[in-house]
């Protein structure tokens, strides 16, 4: 327990750097934007005259150096105020705190779906290399990797919700339906399924071939050797030997992966409306909000982390070899 | 090389992805003979299915536009941005890979402190912010998608020179009194390519993918035939018309899919598993 | 011997036949392996016979793909199926023929009554899970009425037969926190753990060091003595023969040429294959050397130090002394051994000379230049003068380099002429045996023994005063390796080159090296004359190095050619 709080440590003082490179590199993104907030302010009064704007910009202490600029920023982030938002009228802490839950569901959603199915498709094509499972399953992936979410998305809507009717097409929940209880689950479950799918089958095929690459390799090592020679049937061999092993890459890839799949909520959530924290960003670029869209820049690298962060512990949970040099 | 190209033959998925890859070539370079007007003009009546106007053989969409030659300009978009997007992110990863893995140490940390960074803002949200900014244009656009797709190149070419920079023969090359510059070009990087240009296709299918998700929101430049701009546009006649989505959607799956079946070639012709030396 | 000679009935046993005591415990006849298209060669092993009676340590030896180590994997069916398959042949153990049995049969067999033990302990064991559970893996299997608590107790009885200090904490270990001697000692246990009758150990030491070596070689003959197990014993040291094998099996490119009892093959081989090998093999007794007469001094060391520390915040912080006020001095024409085991600083050492890696402190003088702290691009110049040659002649030939390029390149980049430097090329790889038309072939065109003898040409290309070899010789078989030792000498002669030898092995550090340094964990613990080193040893860690040398009593018998 004690390499594992070591880890921990380690880890969490090795990602500061990392979110004070994000927040200097937000800053000078900042910079580099044509206009500034004053410009904004200015266009939604209807204009007014350069002594009024250099007036504005020392009230919001716009006329400082860069270097003060950036450090009151910095200062401003770190106290977690992410300023207002300008569409929404709120705080943008508050309009992301309301949107982070349906995010991290259909994220939690996507992520189990995903790891899981990619795992068992994996060990099957892996067990009967170039057998037909084998080059069925490998097709299937790869035509999974090319399939665009949000055109998968949409076909899956004119299959499910407009053809056949079994599902919503969008939404998080049956709006003024009053459901609560397990029946709102079963609500919220089923409008999930298609951005669900959606969203994870481009990484079910990842997973599903680096499971299977995994496979092949652990499969090659002596200790696998080792089993059959203490006369452990296959299947003992590749449940006890090879599958924990070969799950390790797995898992590193769950961590690796969870940023990209943050990134691709943006469009699935946009396809079926979903409240979340994709579609906020999705709005705030085309309302033009900078603020909501630094500040879910700031949140989801946070978020990125903390995954990561979990998955380096179960990592180390799994491979008694890491953290704690013999 | 030229066992290299004959493993690549004989690579069934090589071949089948060069054969889409040809294929996709050919539409974005008979685009502009086939279809001489503008793809983004009024072709005809809205809404026609496939088949009904012999003239429009893929029909048009909700705005007019002839499919068919929506879909051979859009062809010239995805190859364009994804060459040129992925030639920057590639660019900036074995730039960047090459000198973090050659001289490790505080050079190492500092450049991977910065490789996480971007890995940590999930690309697509950098990628909006990043349009956000600097406006949608095709250039920026282009740019910004390769800004965004550089570290897994990076980590690559990374990997590939920590192990290689203390294998025997370039000690040896240093011994012989070698300077950095030579041994980097000269003896690590031959040798840390293959896997790269491997990668160099994924890459490339993620920016076409991201490039379309990009114009499907809307985002991307709205004066260029984009695949993903005709998906986002028949999504308002998703529930009778499904056909305006689902074509260029297609062209999307047969692209990407061209680009992975390549890399697997490529992978199967330079990385062979049984490769006895080196 | 024990194996009887009559076996003709042995081999075509069917499936239950009566066990007959006559017979010998595993017999091979006309084992015959199959490789697949476009292999080297048609078979692996072709009509492969050997007997093994029980309680006989029979060694199988041989160099790099005479399939040995493939004869193991098919006596437990354990070929890689389908690119490799048995083609025809009988198997014949304890009266059942292994060829012809069902999986699941065989299955019940392998670890029950033939236990094995592969080369490689850092990896043959799972990484994830402990000793002891790997270990009552094997019970658990086999002998299913067994009940937990006498599992754990055979578990512990079992470490503690092959020597494991605390056998409770080394059943709860994982394998990464055990030595490579220790995990060996534990896949022995793994092996032994349901007392079988036949042992196959396939280079079981070839992966430890000489002292540790040592230890599992008697641990190994130890428990054949008292269980009157059978032992096939596979490897490709003629040393490690001398030392364990009653009866002798040589192999080359898949058949037998030679079988008999040790001290006939040893010392009177019959086939010209067998007298070829033990000829290579280097006497433990230094040669015969006339009266010094080195040159001045080239190479000044003093006081040299190297530390690694790894490990920072949060971390165990931990500091290696890698090498420790390491002084000597080589003198022209000479050649001076570093011998060593893995971690005693000797490669270090040999790296620091040649700049490939700074020094901590000390002084490095090469021909009256000091060169430690040298900025890199002052001692550019100097690599003329030093040079190294690296010990794997597949990682230190860049592969996509023609061999005339691999060697024009130094002196090309010191400044000669394309054109002469491709003439010297030529000529180098003439000098060192090679033809010279071969300068536009590929390193993977050549064999191991080529390759080396490129990264010697591109060595000597510089033309250098002192040459540092790295475990030249030690990747090589050993046929090979004294073609090699001897290129050495002999271009050391007419160039009077200085030589510096790093080498793990005492044998080959006997024939080649003038003066010796011997390294334990950093230091130098002695350092002298070869032949009264190696005849008097006075360090307790030189005299037990001497003492580890397997088949240290056996003097091949001189070779003819």
């Amino acid at each position: 327990m004690r390499r594992l709080g070591l880890l921990a440590l380690r880890r969490l003082a090795q990602s500061l750097p990392v979110l004070a490179i994000i927040m200097v590199g937000l800053f000078l993104l900042l910079q580099l934007a044509p206009g500034d907030t004053v410009d904004a302010l200015m266009a939604q009064m209807g204009g007014g005259s350069a002594e009024d704007a250099a007036r504005l910009r020392a009230a919001y202490g716009l006329d400082a150096g860069v270097a003060v600029q950036l450090g009151r920023y910095l200062l401003r982030l770190v106290s977690l105020d992410l300023g207002q938002s300008a569409i929404y009228g709120k705080p943008v802490a508050t309009v992301i705190a309301e949107r982070l839950a349906v995010t991290a569901l259909f994220m939690s959603a996507a992520l189990a779906f995903a790891f899981s199915a990619g795992l068992v498709l994996g060990v099957l094509a892996a067990r009967r290399v170039n057998g037909w499972p084998d080059t069925l399953i490998s097709t299937l992936g790869l035509v999974f990797y090319a399939i665009p979410s949000f055109w998968l998305g949409l076909m899956l809507i004119v299959l499910f919700s407009v053809h056949l009717g079994w599902l919503p097409p969008g939404g998080f929940e049956s709006v003024g339906a009053g459901l609560t209880g397990f029946a709102r689950v079963l609500d919220i479950a089923s409008h999930l399924v298609l951005p669900t799918l959606s969203l994870a089958l481009i990484f079910l095929a990842i997973y599903l071939r680096l499971m299977r690459a995994s496979m092949l390799e652990v499969m090659n090592l002596d200790f696998v050797r080792t089993a059959r020679a203490k006369g452990l049937p296959e299947g003992k061999v590749l449940w006890r030997h090879v599958l924990r092993n070969a799950l390790l890459p797995m898992v590193t890839f769950v961590g690796l992966q969870f940023s990209t799949m943050l990134g691709g909520s943006v469009v699935v959530e946009s396809v079926f409306s979903l409240p979340g924290l994709g579609r906020l960003a999705f709005e705030s670029v085309v309302q033009r909000d900078l603020n909501t869209l630094l500040g879910i820049v700031l949140v989801s690298a946070v978020l990125v982390i903390l995954v990561n962060f979990v998955v380096d512990l179960l990592y180390a949970r799994l491979d008694p070899r890491i953290g704690g040099a013999a | 090389m030229s066992p290299a190209v004959r493993a690549y033959l004989r690579s069934p998925a090589g071949m089948i992805g060069l054969l889409l890859l040809l294929a996709v070539l050919g539409a974005a370079l008979s685009a502009g003979w086939l279809f001489p007007r503008d793809p983004l003009s009024l072709a005809g009546r809205p809404l026609q299915w496939p088949g009904q106007n012999p003239r429009l053989p893929l029909g048009t969409d909700n705005l007019g536009r002839d499919i068919a030659s929506f879909i051979f300009h859009g062809a010239r978009v995805s190859l364009l941005i994804g060459l040129a997007a992925s030639a920057v992110a590639v660019g900036i990863g074995v730039l960047v890979g090459a000198v973090a893995g050659f001289y490790g140490g505080w050079v190492d940390d500092l450049l991977m402190r910065i490789t996480e960074a971007f890995q940590t803002v999930p690309n697509f949200i950098l990628l909006l912010v990043l349009v956000a900014v600097f406006g949608s244009e095709l250039s920026v656009i282009t740019v910004a998608i390769g800004l965004v797709g550089w570290t897994a190149p990076c980590r690559l070419v990374r990997a590939e020179f920590l192990s290689l920079r203390n294998r025997e023969f370039v000690l040896a090359a240093r011994g012989l009194g070698m300077r950095d510059a030579r041994l980097i070009l000269g003896e690590v990087l031959p040798n840390a390519l293959p896997p790269v240009i491997v990668y160099a296709s994924v890459v490339m299918a993620v920016a076409i993918l991201l490039e379309s998700a990009l114009a499907f929101l809307g985002l991307s430049d709205p004066n260029i035939a984009s695949w993903g701009n005709m998906i986002g546009a028949g999504r308002s006649v998703l529930r009778a018309e499904w056909y305006v989505s689902a074509i260029p959607g297609l062209a999307i799956l047969v692209t990407v899919l061209a680009f992975s079946l390549v890399g697997q070639g490529l992978n199967d012709a330079l990385n062979p598993r049984m490769q006895v030396a080196a | 011997m024990t194996a009887s000679d009559d076996r003709s009935g042995a081999g075509r046993g069917g499936l239950n036949r009566p066990r007959d005591d006559t017979a010998p415990l595993l017999s091979l006849r006309g084992v015959t392996v199959r490789l697949p298209k476009g292999a080297d060669r048609g078979f692996a092993l072709q009509d492969v016979d050997l007997d093994l009676a029980g309680g006989e340590i029979l060694c199988v030896v041989g160099e790099s793909g005479s399939g040995k180590s493939l004869t193991a994997t098919a006596i437990l069916g354990l070929l890689p199926a389908p690119r490799v398959r048995l083609e025809r042949g009988a198997i014949c153990f304890e009266g059942e023929d292994l060829a012809a049995v069902s999986p699941a049969r065989m299955r019940a067999i392998r670890g029950a009554r033939i236990g094995m033990i592969f080369q490689e302990p850092m990896t043959a064991l799972n990484p994830l899970m402990r000793i002891g559970r790997q270990i009552e893996e094997v019970l658990e299997e086999h002998a299913r009425e067994m009940r937990r608590e006498d599992r754990q107790a055979r578990v512990q009885a079992l470490l503690q037969e092959v020597g494991i200090p605390d056998p409770p904490q080394a059943a709860r270990a994982w394998p990464h926190e055990l030595s490579g001697g220790q995990r060996q000692r534990a896949m022995i246990a793994m092996a032994l753990a349901l007392e079988p009758r036949l042992l196959i150990a396939d280079e079981p030491t070839t992966a430890l060091d000489v002292t540790t070596q040592a230890r599992i070689l008697a641990l190994i003959k130890d428990i054949q003595r008292r269980r009157g197990t059978g032992v096939l014993f596979i490897t490709h040291d003629f040393g490690v023969v001398a030392e364990i094998a009653d009866r002798v099996a040589v192999m080359q490119t898949g058949r037998i040429v030679e079988t008999g009892p040790a001290g006939q093959v040893l010392n009177a081989p019959q086939h010209p294959y067998t007298r070829a090998l033990v000829a290579a093999v280097p006497p433990l007794r230094p040669p015969a050397r006339g009266p010094a007469t080195f040159g001045p001094p080239v190479l000044a060391v003093q006081g040299l130090e190297k530390t690694y520390r790894s490990g920072g915040m949060f971390g165990r912080r931990r500091i290696v002394h890698a090498v420790r006020g390491v002084d000597f001095t080589l003198r022209q024409g000479e050649t001076l051994g570093i011998v060593g085991e893995s971690g005693s600083g000797k490669s270090t050492v040999a790296r620091m000379l040649v700049h490939l890696l700074p020094a901590d402190s000390g002084r490095i003088a090469l021909e009256g230049t000091e060169i430690r702290g040298m900025a890199r691009g002052a001692f550019r110049p100097l690599t003329r003068r030093i040079q190294m040659v690296f010990q794997d002649p597949f990682a230190s030939l860049n592969p996509r380099r023609r061999a005339g390029d691999l060697i024009a390149q130094g002196p090309a980049i010191h400044g000669l002429p394309v054109a002469e430097a491709r003439a010297r090329a030529a000529e180098m790889l003439a000098l060192v045996g090679l033809d010279p038309a071969s300068a536009g072939r590929f390193p993977h065109e050549f064999s191991g023994g080529q390759r080396q003898r490129i990264g010697l040409a591109r060595a000597l290309a510089m033309q250098p005063a002192v040459l540092v070899a790295d475990e030249p010789v030690s990747a090589l078989d050993v046929s090979v390796q004294a073609q090699v030792l001897r290129l050495l000498a002999d271009l050391k002669q007419r160039f009077s080159l200085s030589l510096v030898f790093i080498t793990h092995d005492l044998r080959v550090a006997a024939q080649v090296c003038d003066r010796i340094l011997v390294m334990h964990r950093g230091e130098v613990v002695e350092a002298g004359e070869t032949g009264p080193l190696f005849a008097a040893p006075q360090h307790p860690y030189t005299q037990s190095l001497l003492a580890s040398v397997p088949g240290r009593g056996w003097v091949p018998p001189a070779g003819e050619g």
